[in-house]
């Protein structure tokens, strides 16, 4: 295996509703910044992978002016993923891997604010006998939680506990959506959005953008005094059908951990990209965490989450944080589909 | 069977229609919403790339080519141009209500580096590759926020353009 590590990350704030700008122009200086922090510039990138989705842009191959932020002459070596930008990072890894490149820009961007988000994610659902109900987002992992509570898996202190969590580490993260300090008492006295949901149970609304850049062995160390070496990636995805998983637990985030040998060291560090607070514990548990992680510094998913590049973020996150110093070793989920329907975990070390 | 169907002559319901629509708040961005407000006033917005100086019609956020922000600079362009390429529309388009057959036109405005796609009023028999044409707008009256703005382009009396002033943009 090619050593491949993060040496770049920049990304815009997560904000409920872009006025002005278009998708693109939220991207545009997301990617400028991240030339400036690298010194590399378009033509440097051997391979180019970005994730959106034409869902949320209401057009087809919306996906396509997002190269205008980097610019495609000489023509560039480029693909896309209608996922997460943590997939089309994926790919630039399994690129990179194969040797057909050595450096690789990854970027993720959504402006979901121009639709009925929870409705839009329906459309992800078995096109047979589930989309056609066309059941909103909310509701469907509000079964998810009803079956957690009513099994006893957690209770609703355990889901605000961690809308706490979030919002009071996202204090320190400028580029966070929802932020500030809470009580477990205060989010329980919350209505009801979607029985058992409240408001602070979900993750914000988000439009945003991510850039991350990949580079090699010796590239990386030219360009990063200390690089966030990959040491494990691996997604998996479990049955569409919800009736046929397990969804008090998450099997593909337990699986892809094993095989991306979180538990091999201690870790300092977790980002998760987990929508609703049952399903942040679902995913802390399956990644096997110790009382010694510190989960979601940057306040997590719940803090904020531009679809399609808040999974690409959490790997930022965590490089960022090996970077500096601050962690040896750490770990980035991010989730796709319905109730942690594919999940990819992503474990980093600076050694 | 539907279930109305299904209803009214007992029989299991077979079939179930669910129809599906989403809405969306588009919005064009600041660079198309400023060449949309201009058009609202007969104003044709392109922009200038800062690395090679070409133009961009309509204007946009950033250059395709060098991935560099346009910034604010616009730069307007004449409703003159030059036909680059054109094809003779013989088959019916749900989207353009004009008579069959009509000429569409790959339009090169005066002073841009991209070309615009139009329809042509003239006969089928003049169209050609560096023809001089001109837009013609709606009455000012009806002016809005749209590229509907322009009718169409029709035929000037000017010389032909050179080949070698749209051999790049064929």
């Amino acid at each position: 295996m090619r050593e491949v590590a993060v040496v770049g990350f920049t990304q815009s704030p997560s904000v409920r509703r872009e006025p002005d700008r278009n998708e693109i122009e939220i991207l545009i200086p997301v990617i400028q910044a991240l030339r400036e922090q690298t010194g590399l510039s378009s033509k440097d990138f051997d391979f180019i992978c970005s994730g959106s989705s034409d869902y949320l842009a209401g057009q087809s191959f919306a996906f396509v002016s997002g190269l205008d932020a980097v610019g495609a002459w000489p023509p560039v070596c480029e693909s896309h993923v209608e996922m997460d930008g943590a997939w089309a990072l994926y790919e630039a890894w399994v690129k990179i891997q194969m040797g057909y490149a050595d450096t690789a820009l990854v970027y993720g961007f959504g402006k979901p604010s121009m639709g009925d988000l929870p409705l839009t994610m329906a459309l992800q659902l078995d096109p047979y006998t589930m989309m056609p109900l066309w059941p909103d987002a909310i509701s469907i992992a509000g079964l998810q939680a009803r079956h957690c509570l009513d099994a006893g898996l957690l209770r609703a202190e355990d889901m605000a506990a961690a809308a706490v969590r979030d919002r009071a580490n996202a204090k320190n993260n400028p580029n966070a959506q929802v932020k500030g300090d809470f009580s477990v008492q205060q989010i329980l006295a919350e209505p009801f959005l979607v029985n058992p949901l409240r408001k602070s149970d979900c993750a914000p609304i988000s439009d945003g953008a991510s850039a991350i850049v990949l580079a090699a062995g010796d590239r990386a160390k030219q360009l990063s005094d200390r690089p966030a070496w990959i040491r494990g990636i691996e997604h998996i995805c479990e049955p569409m059908d919800l009736g046929i998983r397990d969804l008090g637990r998450s099997r593909s985030s337990e699986i892809a951990a094993r095989k991306a040998g979180v538990s091999n060291d201690k870790i300092d560090v977790a980002e998760l990209s987990a929508p609703f607070t049952h399903q942040e514990i679902l995913v802390e548990r399956a990644l096997g965490l110790s009382q010694k992680t510190k989960v979601n510094p940057s306040g997590g998913a719940l803090a904020g989450n531009p679809l399609m590049a808040v999974g690409l973020s959490r790997i930022g996150e965590c490089a960022t944080r090996i970077w500096s110093g601050e962690a040896d070793r750490a770990v980035a989920h991010a989730t796709s589909g319905p109730c942690l329907q594919q999940n990819l975990v992503c474990v980093l070390e600076g050694n | 069977m539907s279930p109305s169907e299904a209803e009214k002559t007992n029989q299991p319901v077979t079939v179930l229609a669910c129809p599906i629509s989403l809405d969306y708040a588009y919005s064009a961005g600041q660079s198309a919403s400023r060449f949309l407000r201009a058009i609202a006033e007969g104003k044709l917005l392109g922009q200038r790339c800062p690395v090679d100086g070409r133009v961009y019609f309509p204007s946009r956020g950033a250059c395709p080519m060098h991935g560099v922000t346009f910034g604010d600079d616009a730069v307007e362009l004449s409703d003159k141009g030059t036909i680059v390429t054109f094809s003779i529309v013989r088959v019916p388009s749900q989207n353009i209500a004009l008579p069959l057959p009509y000429i569409t036109v790959n339009v090169l405005l005066d002073g841009a580096d991209t070309i615009l796609i139009h329809v042509l009023d003239a006969k089928l028999e003049d169209v050609h590759m560096g023809m001089r044409v001109q837009a013609v707008w709606k009455p000012k009256e009806e002016w809005t926020t749209s590229t509907a703005n322009i009718l169409y382009f029709r035929p000037i009396d000017e010389p032909d353009a050179k080949y070698e002033s749209y051999k790049e943009h064929i």
